[in-house]
């Protein structure tokens, strides 16, 4: 299957984008999200040993980028004022996503200029679908041309 | 392509009348933006589901509002609320012919409802009637669809338009028609396997999208049937060599990569055809030493083709010169300073210790620094790894690690995977029961919960039976140990139930056997336990059992020992209890007190937990009895199988229950009377031992009553009671391994350890472990645990196990490291708090830089955008902004813009700026970034977003 689910979330942990490629009720979307965001904003929750010793330790940013959460892993990647949170298998290629995000987050860019989180709340459905065109139950196309000319 | 971009936007604006974002729209998403909790947030969204319900209820709503508020539905359910009133809707709209409309609605369907969800039928027939379309974007957001709503009964009635769509002339539909069949595939296989063909058809497709595209169902198929596709191999290598070589258009490269992703998948192709194939793998090596050759290791995804790399020559047939280069690019990996690298060298390391052990030892500190770093994913993959390389030399240092780790996480389902890692180490690789013990308290004490029951039983039954060798004082050392132990621990709080359990049997079967603590201070211990646990019947039964067993010994030894008063009124409690198994147990306990000594060591032999319970099937000791019976005329006891008539007896019952069940009439002949009285005389006289305890010479009746504490040892009979019979004996033979000898442990050193050591359990695991090995490589481990840096003894113990070279050939190289062990500690200190900084640096072209997010670069201009605001926007100050910016740019003028103007030209603006700044702003879009971002925000204020610092970041570029 590869990729799971794709979710945008702010520094408030406020969803910004979800999508998720098999179909889970909204009460599990909430419960998925609030773990994976508690997780993934604040690594330094699951450490209350040592994220003492490292100042400047709560911004996450020494940490890995990815988090094994249930079965699966989360790989995110943070741009201002947004993470970009995807859901992969075991056996994906953790670096490639974590690309892949920039990949996405360069396409939007492309076509919003300059692109910020308002952009995306606006014009949510277009990236919806510049999604579709990039991932289809798996990622695949990466060409941002197609889908400009597709709107 | 610049072309074709503004054709689109034109397109859009065309069909959309201008983004048509009405005024409601805006204030959500404004307000959303705004809040500051979720509870602000769902209050927010109560009240627009509210306002929806009335505007969807409108019959007469217009195409193009009803698309906003669908996406408003999409908002409220994105933010976890129900809007299930509103799918129909969504429904409707995929009817509709304009495109932008169509696709919101399947989007919206897709969003909103599961494949299986009744109204999903309703869009199956539009997505038919859409594949026909002749508009190939209308197909391609139906082949879109398909992918997301078609479920596996929809299957067949759109599967002949999706196959022929695969020969149609645009790129971009054979692409997703490729797509919707793996979809297909991926939902029941068996409704496309008569299309496999048309896969490899595509995988020589002249556009790359498709061909990229085609070797996801591939590698599905692939890795379901590999046999069948080995003649694809060489297809396989020759696009990955045309991808390597740069051969496919520009499009497709990633940061001066050539089509990475597309690589990535072929490479996971190769490692499964190759897998355990000489001949395929001979045809890879070339193609992959290319890439290797080529490897970027200066970014991100130069170093991910490179891990699919290592991943694929551990998958296939090993070549040295491959594997060398892999571990060289491994250890590059985990020498960065990149926590993300140093997990996929972590990673492709467990992959390639697989094949040569010995590369672990290369990057050992390496590996410690991992498995002490803070980092809790680095870790949990170093653990991984340990547990990959766990041999017997090494296991006690790593199942120490895991505990230790263990204990402090809360995560669940992570904590249960370790426990039960644990579990599986010690019980493969256990150096000494002692150990395993020990070890075993630990899991239990801190993740009882999480293991298996099982695991319990084997503990218990590992303590009675102790080494299985003639060495009894070893073996009551090792209980005597282990009440110790519990004893100290038993006190503590919020045990878990199976931890407890296994602490009252131990008490109750080996608590006064060495005569160190008096049976009225075990009796205590146990009354806390039961009176401390009052709704946890099973560890109450224990506890219960376990104080009739020290009651039994001490009258077996002729003590009289008195019943504390708090004691008994516990026992009047259960004997009242609602668990007819406490009851029982504890009328058991009143019935043993007032038998004599005699009979009580019969009942409740000494230390008989491992004595072989004999069953007399024959009940030979009721033959007295029977024979009685027969004197005062009772009839002899007839065989069923000797009995007239064909229906055995459990059948008959089984009739007689149909026949009270049913009340029907019958109409077949009546069987013959059931030979009732010797069956009675039967039952009666196997109950009769279990009513008045009567010395017999066989506690059977115990196993009742008793369940697991006499019974479990008693071998045949119980297996099939606990299923465990199987698993111990597996057990039993790994433990005792060849080197170690219990008698060259002096018993009396390590008991006076153990009493030392507290609860500390891990000392004494350690302590004993410790001489376990300095028997088996004594001076070697010695002086490894002299050095001073304990890295470089962890090191030795978790690697050092393949022999006394490597650790020579590692003091050697190490030289320096052993020499200034502070010196390294210090480097590493130092180097752990800027990683971020560094890793960036190097590894990334400009737009990877702003992955650093806003703390160093962006934070500049976010840091107040607003007062900066103020002083920008005056019209002086707008002027040079629109001097520099040529006046052609105005089509890639960003949405943000458009909606300003917009607004500008209803009049909806937002107050304090001056209308000409509107013209000002749109020729502006080539400014600098943070007068774009200003200018953004501007419009935003003029939609009436106010920027009064709510929620300032929602206008920071995500890039830059």
């Amino acid at each position: 299957m590869g990729i799971r689910f794709v979710l945008f979330v702010n520094k408030q942990g406020q969803t910004r984008l979800a999508q998720y490629y098999e179909h889970v009720s909204i009460d599990e979307r909430r419960a998925l999200e609030g773990e994976i965001v508690r997780k993934c904003l604040a690594p330094s929750y699951s450490l209350p040993l040592l994220g003492s010793e490292n100042p400047g330790f709560s911004s996450g940013r020494y940490l890995c980028s990815f988090v094994e959460h249930r079965n699966y892993k989360v790989v995110y990647r943070r741009y201002a004022s947004l993470f970009f949170l995807v859901g992969v298998d075991n056996d994906e290629n953790e670096l490639a996503i974590l690309e892949f995000i920039h990949l996405f987050v360069e396409t939007m860019d492309h076509h919003f200029g300059n692109v910020c989180e308002l952009d995306i709340m606006f014009h949510l459905e277009k990236v919806h679908f510049m999604l579709e065109e990039m991932v289809m139950n798996g990622c695949i196309v990466e060409t941002s041309d197609v889908e400009v000319v597709e709107k | 392509m610049e072309q074709l971009r503004t054709i689109g936007r034109e397109l859009a604006m065309g069909s959309q009348g201008g983004w048509g974002q009405s005024k409601e729209f805006l204030d959500l998403v404004k307000s959303i933006g705004e809040a500051r909790s979720k509870a602000e947030e769902d209050r927010i969204i109560s009240r627009e589901l509210e306002h929806l319900k009335r505007r969807l209820a409108d019959p007469d709503v217009q195409r193009r509002k009803m698309k906003e508020l669908l996406l408003r539905l999409v908002y409220a359910e994105m933010l976890g609320h129900d809007a299930s009133f509103g799918h129909i809707h969504a429904v409707k709209m995929t009817h509709d012919e304009s495109l932008p409309l169509k696709r919101t609605g399947y989007l919206a369907v897709a969003l909103f409802l599961d494949e299986r969800h009744d109204l999903v039928i309703l869009v199956v027939n539009t997505i038919q009637k859409d594949l026909r379309s002749d508009n190939y974007l209308i197909v391609c957001a139906a082949l879109t669809a398909a992918c997301r709503l078609i479920g596996e009964e929809a299957i067949p009635a759109v599967l002949p338009q999706v196959v022929e769509l695969l020969a149609h002339p645009k790129e971009a539909v054979r692409k997703k028609a490729v797509m919707a069949l793996h979809r297909f595939y991926q939902r029941s296989p068996s409704s496309v396997s008569h299309l496999v063909s048309n896969f490899r058809k595509r995988l020589c497709d002249n556009d790359p999208g498709v061909m990229g595209a085609t070797l996801f169902p591939l590698y599905d198929l692939i890795l379901e049937d590999p046999n069948s596709y080995k003649d694809l191999v060489v297809s396989f290598v020759n696009i990955l060599k045309q991808v390597a070589e740069r051969r496919l258009p520009t499009s497709y490269d990633y940061h001066q990569m050539p089509a990475p992703f597309i690589q990535i998948k072929l490479l996971k192709i190769l490692a499964v055809l190759g897998s355990g194939d000489k001949q395929a793998s001979g045809h890879m090596y070339t193609v992959l030493g290319d890439i290797f050759r080529k490897g970027d290791t200066a970014s991100n995804i130069g170093n991910a083709i490179l891990y699919e790399c290592i991943c694929c020559i551990s998958s296939i047939f090993p070549n040295p010169k491959m594997l060398d280069a892999a571990a060289e690019t491994t250890s590059k990996f985990l020498k960065s300073d990149s926590h993300n690298l140093k997990y996929m060298g972590i990673d492709a390391l467990g992959r390639l210790i697989k094949i040569n052990p010995d590369i672990a030892e290369e990057h050992q500190l390496l590996v410690i620094d991992c498995l002490e770093d803070p980092d809790d994913t680095l870790k949990r993959k170093t653990f991984e790894l340990l547990y990959k390389m766990t041999k017997s030399t090494n296991v006690e240092v790593i199942v120490d690690r895991m505990i230790e780790y263990m204990i402090n996480i809360t995560d669940h389902h992570y904590k249960t995977e370790i426990a039960s890692r644990c579990v599986e180490l010690a019980e493969q690789f256990a150096p000494s029961n002692q150990w395993f013990i020990q070890t075993m308290n630990k899991v239990f004490e801190h993740a009882g919960d999480l293991v298996n029951i099982r695991v319990a039983h084997n503990l218990m039954r590992l303590i009675a039976e102790g080494f299985g060798e003639e060495d009894e004082g070893a073996d009551s050392q090792l209980r005597s140990s282990a009440v110790d132990s519990y004893l100290r621990i038993v006190g503590e709080p919020k045990l878990p139930s199976s931890f407890l359990q296994i602490i009252c049997w131990v008490l109750g079967e080996y608590g006064t056997a060495d005569g160190k603590y008096s049976a009225s201070y075990i009796v205590g211990k146990l009354y806390d336990v039961a009176e401390g646990h009052p709704t946890d019947d099973t560890v109450r039964a224990y506890a219960i059992s376990a104080i009739l067993k020290i009651f039994a010994f001490e009258i077996a030894l002729g003590r009289k020992m008195d019943m504390l008063p708090e004691c008994q009124s516990l026992l009047d409690e259960l004997s009242a209890s609602h668990s007819t198994d406490l009851q029982q147990r504890a009328y058991e306990l009143q019935a043993l007190l007032g038998l004599d000594k005699q009979a009580v060591e019969s009942v409740m032999p000494s230390d008989a937990s491992c004595e072989d319970i004999e069953i007399d099937r024959n009940l030979s000791f009721l033959n007295g009895y029977v024979q009685q019976a027969f004197e005062n005329g009772a009839a002899p006891y007839i065989p069923e199988s000797e009995r007239s008539g064909a229906i055995s007896v459990s059948n008959y019952r089984a009739q007689d229950q149909q026949e009270t069940s049913a009340h029907a009439l019958r109409f077949e002949a009546y069987e013959l009377p059931k030979p009732s009285l010797p069956l009675a005389a039967s039952q009666v006289s196997i109950s009769t031992p279990n009513t008045d305890l009567v010395p017999v010479p066989e506690p059977s009746h115990y196993k009742e009553g008793n369940q697991m504490s006499r019974s479990q040892p008693s071998g045949d009979s119980l297996s099939g009671e606990f299923g465990v019979k199987l698993r111990l004996d597996g057990v039993n033979k790994k433990w005792g391994r060849p080197t170690y000898s219990s008698s060259s442990t002096p018993p009396s050193s390590t008991s006076s350890q153990q009493a030392t050591n507290g609860g500390s359990g891990s000392e004494v695991g350690r302590s004993t472990s410790s001489q376990a090995r300095e028997s088996s490589y004594g001076s070697k481990r010695q002086q490894g645990t002299e050095v001073s840096a304990e890295k470089q003894r962890l090191a030795a113990s978790l690697f050092g196990s393949s022999a006394a070279k490597a650790d020579r050939r590692g003091q050697a190289g190490r030289k320096t490291a052993k020499e200034s062990p502070s010196t390294e500690k210090v480097a590493i200190a130092n180097a752990t708090p800027q990683p971020a900084k560094e890793q960036v640096i190097p590894s990334a072209p400009p737009p990877d830089l702003l992955d650093l997010g806003e703390p160093v670069s962006s934070n500049p201009p976010s840091a107040d955008p607003f007062t900066q605001l103020e002083g920008l926007l005056g019209p002086a100050s707008a002027s040079p902004v629109l001097s520099d910016a040529p006046a052609s740019s105005t089509s890639k003028t960003p949405d943000l813009m458009s909606i300003f103007s917009d607004d500008v030209q209803t009049g909806v603006t937002g107050g304090t700026t001056e209308p000409s700044l509107g013209v000002n702003v749109v020729a502006a879009k080539k400014g600098p970034s943070l007068q774009d971002a200003l200018q953004k925000d501007v419009a935003a204020r003029q939609v009436g977003v106010t920027p009064t610092g709510n929620n300032p970041i929602l206008f920071k570029d995500l890039l830059g």
